[in-house]
């Protein structure tokens, strides 16, 4: 059987922004198949790092490989979940229809969707717990609904890898852990990348972290070191672990 | 109630009135859900300068108009592309200059000219046969164009960086909105004048979108509360003598303020399907 490509490769990547340097020296190699933790403060770059993923930003220097190919070729095969789902509320747009552009790419422009389009999204979102809600528009959704159908967006573009930024930023703690235990079924068939400073629920699931505060710091393995998190943080934080909360860095000082 | 129909400019009237309906009702929908009312004000004002062209080079005043209001408008989606959060600057800018080239090219032509109102305000009434031969493609060509593209208009108006990842071309989707902007504001220059323009792109999307969730319904129901602006407009400019493009725009408003109030008394209530 022949090497699979890796899901991510980086090598030496630096970006600015209006010659504030954002990231510097990231590098790392993801396989496919992984379930990857991007940790790090606010302001650290993870967003960024992901925009430079998925093509959205040009790295000033260094390369990224993504399934071995360059993220803009790369697209097709990438899901991708924003930060914010709360964008144009107002919006006239429907459950249905939301989730239906997922199945929209360059190769199709102008092309009507076709049955089996509407089937693949009928069973998403019933696999998301939203099908009743197929007609409902977007914006009379509650967050946790929102986050749900954004996935199904996601999802509905069958991707290899699935990335999704801060997930749980705006919902109950409830469908959290339930998003964990559906993203860790879906990690059979997908590799997927969660930016979160939320250490605590998804160490459980994760195969792999990487800590990005301008530099990036990656541990192929599954365990959340405290190191790890301090180089991320450089503040303390609260680390609940396999549903056993204990306090690992001091507090700071007053 | 019919007397009107009786004459031949009556009839033009209310056929134009139809057919700039449908491009305000596309269009407009776009241009609302993509928060861009401001930018068609700016393109409708630059278009001045393009009758001023007009006047000057004894060029047709449509298409003076038709040059200038498609050029602001490709000028204004460039710069929209590129930096977001100076737009509104540049809006202005070319919104003013557009105006001032204009004046100063009507104060170099020698003559009176009684026809530049009809511009700022509109004149419905002066509409020709070979005015609607004129609006006619325009407005074919773009619903054509959004039928053809509406859902890549439809992920690119929502979310528009989900549809750059999956590949569409957003810069070259978002020109040709612009460019349709362009052709639907010498549209509606002809209909309600320069001036008037926003107020016709505007309300009648505004309106239909508190009836629906989606983006197509939208565009219908705007099409058709255009339709019934103008002809009561029409009506009343008839009857009380009154300039038919603001008598339009005050339909409008009248129709805005009475959704804000129904707004305010009861909102939808919507329960999802079991």
């Amino acid at each position: 059987m022949s090497k699979l490509p890796p899901a991510i490769e980086i090598e030496d990547l630096w970006f600015s922004f209006d010659k504030t340097p954002i990231l510097k020296e990231v590098g790392f190699v993801l396989d496919q198949g992984s379930f990857m933790a991007i940790l790090g403060p606010n302001g650290g770059g993870k967003t960024t790092l992901l925009r430079l993923i998925l093509g959205i930003l040009k790295p000033d220097k260094g390369t990224i490989r993504v399934l071995g190919l360059k993220p803009e070729e790369a697209r097709n095969s990438l899901g991708y979940v924003p930060q914010n789902t709360d964008i144009n509320l107002s919006f006239p747009i429907s459950v249905f229809d939301l989730v239906l552009t997922g199945r929209l790419s360059r190769s199709r422009v102008g092309r009507r969707y076709t049955s089996d389009d509407k089937e693949k999204v009928n069973t998403i979102l019933e696999k998301m717990g939203m099908f009743e809600y197929r007609h409902f528009p977007v914006g009379q959704l509650s967050g946790g609904q929102r986050q749900r159908i954004f996935i199904a967006r996601a999802l509905a573009t069958e991707p290899s890898i699935l990335f999704l930024d801060e997930p749980t930023a705006s919902v109950d703690p409830e469908f959290e852990v339930g998003l964990y235990e559906f993203l860790e079924e879906l990690n059979r068939e997908v590799t997927i990348v969660v930016i979160t400073h939320d250490v605590g629920v998804i160490s459980r699931y994760v195969k792999s972290v990487a800590c990005v505060n301008r530099t990036l710091v990656f541990h192929g393995g599954g365990k959340i070191t405290e190191e790890m998190i301090d180089m991320a943080y450089h503040c303390p934080v609260d680390l609940v672990a396999h549903g056993i909360p204990h306090r690992v860095l001091p507090e700071h000082e007053e | 109630m019919w007397e009107p129909l009786h004459y031949e400019f009556m009839r033009n009237a209310l056929m134009a009135g139809v057919l700039v309906s449908v491009a305000c009702g596309v269009v407009g929908t776009l241009v609302v859900v993509n928060r861009i009312v401001f930018v068609s004000g700016g393109i409708a004002h630059a278009a001045f300068g393009g009758i001023g062209l007009a006047l000057y080079t004894g060029l047709p005043l449509s298409l003076g108009a038709g040059i200038f209001s498609v050029g602001a408008s490709l000028i204004m989606g460039a710069v929209s592309l590129r930096n977001r959060h100076r737009t509104d600057t540049v809006i202005g800018v070319i919104w003013a200059v557009g105006m001032a080239v204009g004046v100063i090219l009507v104060d170099l032509s020698p003559g009176y000219h009684v026809d530049l109102m009809s511009y700022l305000f509109g004149s419905i009434l002066a509409v020709s046969k070979s005015d609607l031969w004129f609006m006619l493609p325009l407005d074919l060509l773009i619903v054509l164009t959004v039928l053809f593209f509406f859902r890549e208009f439809l992920a690119i108006s929502y979310d528009e960086e989900f549809a750059r990842v999956r590949g569409i071309p957003v810069n070259a989707l978002y020109m040709t909105l612009f460019c349709m902007i362009g052709f639907s504001v010498v549209m509606i220059i002809r209909i309600v004048g320069l001036i008037l323009v926003i107020a016709l792109l505007s309300i009648p999307p505004y309106i239909a979108e508190k009836f629906t969730s989606s983006l197509g319904t939208m565009m219908v129901l705007s099409t058709l509360f255009g339709i019934l602006f103008t002809i009561l407009g029409l009506w009343i400019s008839f009857n009380f003598n009154v300039t038919s493009g603001a008598a339009i725009i005050l339909v409008a408003g009248v129709a805005f303020f009475l959704s804000l109030a129904f707004d305010r008394v009861g909102g939808s209530n919507l329960t999802p399907e079991t």
